[in-house]
């Protein structure tokens, strides 16, 4: 096998420079990247970044696929959160069809969005103290992620890759079990988190392993085309769900935190903010919903949306328009869209390009993890080996969506 | 800061660049249009630092294989965050050879967004610093985003087309 | 009456003051609740993975608490996500580095079949370079369907003749994939 980079060669017999090669399975890098460092005592001196060790060509397959088959890719772009991914592509194809979502099932999609980005932040927050040596807090947290996986379940029927919701609506309506489980865990984990950040955000030891660490500057951050909470965490207040709300955001009130500088510390609050805001939206949802009219899941566009299995047996129309939607016989028109959305991550970008057929003629996602990500080697110069690790679990990067 | 319109970008650009943008449209609300390769520097760096409407955020860099055209666009995303816009330029290239100056000297991020669109469509970017694969496997020999290039593996043995009607 | 159970004693002949069984039953028992997995997650079944060891589902309880992050020190390979074409030598050198006995899981439908990445940069089941002894379906599957087959493999460490590995059998079966 053939040696993939030309990396280092260590011919010279006074270099003191270490090369470790840290990947592509290292159990302190939560995910299969390849960074080869050079090493002068514990400091980094310079890095080569390899990635694409599970690069699952979803690009190439979403030319192969009719749109509601896209749906389950999406699932596997950002596997921490994927019902944002599944909203975001199928609020994409209604840009294309010009499909106006009635608001009900708006506030349904912020709902579990918004679960999904709890459960997102949870993960790599969690995971930051468990790399500064905070176990506790992992097994902790970790029990609150699986009360939004009993949510899911619940709506979808699915715990991580949920493939929730059709383009035009939802698969179903939410049921009373999905509500009270929704309004138990707004009861129960408000309480945790605020235990969880009692344990952290003044505790000694995280602070010296965090703060000052990994420093961006806002200049640097654009550049690198960084967005999501990192980007926050250096200053820069730019959120898709503000800037171009979709989903009926602008209807909700809530803050988007900021930090100053960037390091890992400000990414760590930023995401602990987000989780407070996000429980603010999910609650003001609730409200708003319980004032729309009942049993709205979808809008009414029967030639698009995908009907249940009852009707499509029991009901003439529906059975061909069922037929027609899955033999790609609907009438999209020839265009190019292209919708963001705030991902766990940062902006998720769904470039699409429809030439009339069955199948996208082209689509492109832009992948947060993937652009975030190509800053690290860079950063880590420099750095002690110990706080590139801290500082790449703080970046959050999830392989499905680095490698696509 | 009040949103900027397509129109006061028209304005701006048609100025600047008259006859060198083309094939201006707006699809859903996104203003779009072409250039010619040579020009792809000057328009992004005009569209980066203008003083007016400054783009200065790559969202993205793709491209789109059109066999029948015998082209490769390179598609570019920018996104103004203080006005709240977004462009985007497109830049036609020829199959055969597609040669496009790099954006990197603008944009840190057009590094690794560049080094996928080459991984994918085998877009050389000129003057690119590390122009490598990035995706896939060195040693795959083609790019594989390409339309003639079947989705699956053609070494497979064990899928025989009788199981698949065809 | 303590909550604690103790695992049965293998079959064997009970007297006063001793116990007769052969030695292959003992070091079976021994070794099946006492595995150390190595968990090679790549993709999204790793995170089902990290459900499965979290506090809800607690893979501790089966003598796996231990995992071993270096493959000289493993003895069960846990497979978890898309292999890709580019990652497949890694895996098949930490399956080398592995010491006799080993066993092997396939956990999700990527690791066991390639899963729905029918493409060409995705291996088609690990399958193909490593032997593997248990898969488990699903995409992802449950936590609880990865402890299933956790147990599965609990059931052959059990029973697996003490003299297995030196079977011509098991040496043709790894020669087949290229193994020495
Ligand atoms: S089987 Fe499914 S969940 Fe598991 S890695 Fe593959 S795509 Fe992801």
């Amino acid at each position: 096998m053939k040696h993939n980079q030309p990396v280092y060669t260590d011919n010279d017999p006074q270099n003191e420079l270490v090369t470790l090669n840290l990947g592509p399975t290292h159990p302190a890098t939560h995910g299969v990247f390849q960074n080869v460092l050079q090493l002068d005592g514990e400091r980094i001196v310079s890095g080569v970044s390899t990635i694409g060790y599970i690069h699952r060509a979803f690009e190439k397959i979403a030319e192969h696929r009719p749109f509601y088959q896209i749906t389950p890719l999406t699932d596997r772009l950002n596997y921490c959160s994927s019902p944002i991914n599944n909203m975001g592509w199928h609020m994409t194809v209604e840009k294309l069809l010009n499909i106006q979502i009635p608001k009900r099932v708006d506030y349904l999609r912020v709902i579990i969005m918004e679960l999904a980005r709890i459960s997102d932040h949870i993960i790599c927050n969690t995971i930051i103290a468990q790399d500064t040596g905070a176990t506790t807090t992992f097994l902790y947290l970790f029990q609150f992620r699986e009360h939004i996986y009993e949510i899911y379940e619940e709506v979808c029927g699915a715990r991580l890759t949920t493939n929730v919701g059709r383009i035009g609506g939802l698969e179903r309506d939410f049921n009373e079990i999905a509500f009270a489980k929704i309004n138990k865990f707004l009861k129960e984990f408000p309480i945790a988190l605020r235990e969880f950040e009692s344990l952290l955000n003044r505790n000694r030891i995280f602070i010296d392993r965090t703060a000052g660490v990994a420093e961006v500057t806002q200049e640097n951050a654009l550049s690198f085309g960084w967005t999501g909470p990192l980007l926050r965490a250096t200053g820069v207040d730019y959120d898709v769900r503000i800037s171009e709300p979709y989903s009926s955001y602008q209807d909700f009130d809530f803050e988007i935190p900021v930090g100053t500088s960037g390091d890992i510390y400000d990414r760590f609050l930023v995401r602990n903010e987000e989780m407070w805001q996000s429980l603010r939206i999910i609650e003001q949802a609730l409200d708003k919903i319980k004032l729309e009219p009942k049993g709205i899941f979808h809008a009414d566009v029967p030639e698009f949306y995908l009907p249940g299995k009852e009707e499509v047996y029991n009901n003439m129309e529906a059975l061909i328009y069922h037929f027609k939607i899955v033999m790609g016989e609907i009438d999209a028109p020839k265009a190019e869209v292209y919708h963001a959305v705030e991902g766990g991550n940062g902006e998720l970008g769904f470039y699409l390009i429809n030439d009339g057929g069955r199948t996208p003629y082209r689509l492109h996602f832009r992948r947060p993890s993937f652009i975030n990500y190509s800053m690290f080697a860079k950063m880590s110069e420099g750095m002690l080996l110990s706080d590139a690790i801290i500082n790449m679990s703080s970046m959050n990067i999830i392989a499905g969506e680095l490698d696509a | 800061m009040a949103k900027a319109t397509n129109t006061e970008i028209i304005d701006l650009l048609g100025e600047k660049f008259g006859e060198q943008l083309f094939d201006v449209t707006e699809p859903y609300g996104l203003l779009t249009f072409s250039t010619h390769k040579d020009k792809v520097i000057t328009v992004l760096s005009f569209l980066k630092e203008n003083g007016k409407i400054d783009f200065n955020f790559l969202t993205d860099i793709t491209a789109v294989h059109y066999p029948e055209k015998n082209q490769i666009a390179v598609v570019y995303h920018l996104h103004s965050m203080v006005s709240g816009v977004r462009v985007r330029l497109k830049v036609f290239l020829n199959e055969n050879h597609p040669t496009i100056p790099t954006a990197s000297t603008l944009w840190n991020s057009a590094n690794w967004m560049e080094r996928e669109t080459y991984d994918f469509f085998g877009v050389k970017f000129e003057g690119h610093p590390d122009l490598r694969r990035i995706l896939n496997m060195d040693d795959l020999g083609v790019h594989p985003m390409l339309k003639q290039y079947p989705l699956e593996d053609p070494n497979r043995v064990d899928k025989k087309d009788e199981y698949f009607g065809r | 009456m303590s909550e604690i159970n103790i695992v049965d004693a293998p079959p064997g002949i009970e007297g006063s003051g001793f116990f007769a069984t052969s030695l292959d039953k003992v070091i079976g028992l021994a070794r099946s609740h006492s595995l150390w997995p190595l968990p090679f997650a790549t993709s999204c079944c790793g995170i089902e993975f990290m459900a499965t060891m979290g506090s809800h589902y607690d893979f501790g309880r089966f003598g796996a608490e231990r995992l071993s992050f270096s493959p000289r020190q493993a003895d069960l390979l846990m497979v978890m996500g898309t292999i890709a074409k580019k990652m497949s030598p890694v895996l098949k050198q930490v399956y080398l580095q592995m010491a006799e006995p080993r066993w092997v899981i396939a956990v999700g439908a990527c690791a066991s079949s390639g899963g729905i990445f029918d493409t060409y940069s995705v291996l088609q089941g690990i399958d193909e370079i490593i032997p593997v002894d248990v898969y488990v379906p699903g995409c992802p599957p449950r936590p609880e369907a990865i402890l299933d087959g956790f147990g599965k493999i609990q059931e052959l460490v059990k029973n697996e003749s003490g003299r297995k590995r030196y079977s011509d059998q098991y040496k043709q079966m790894l020669a087949s994939y290229g193994i020495e």
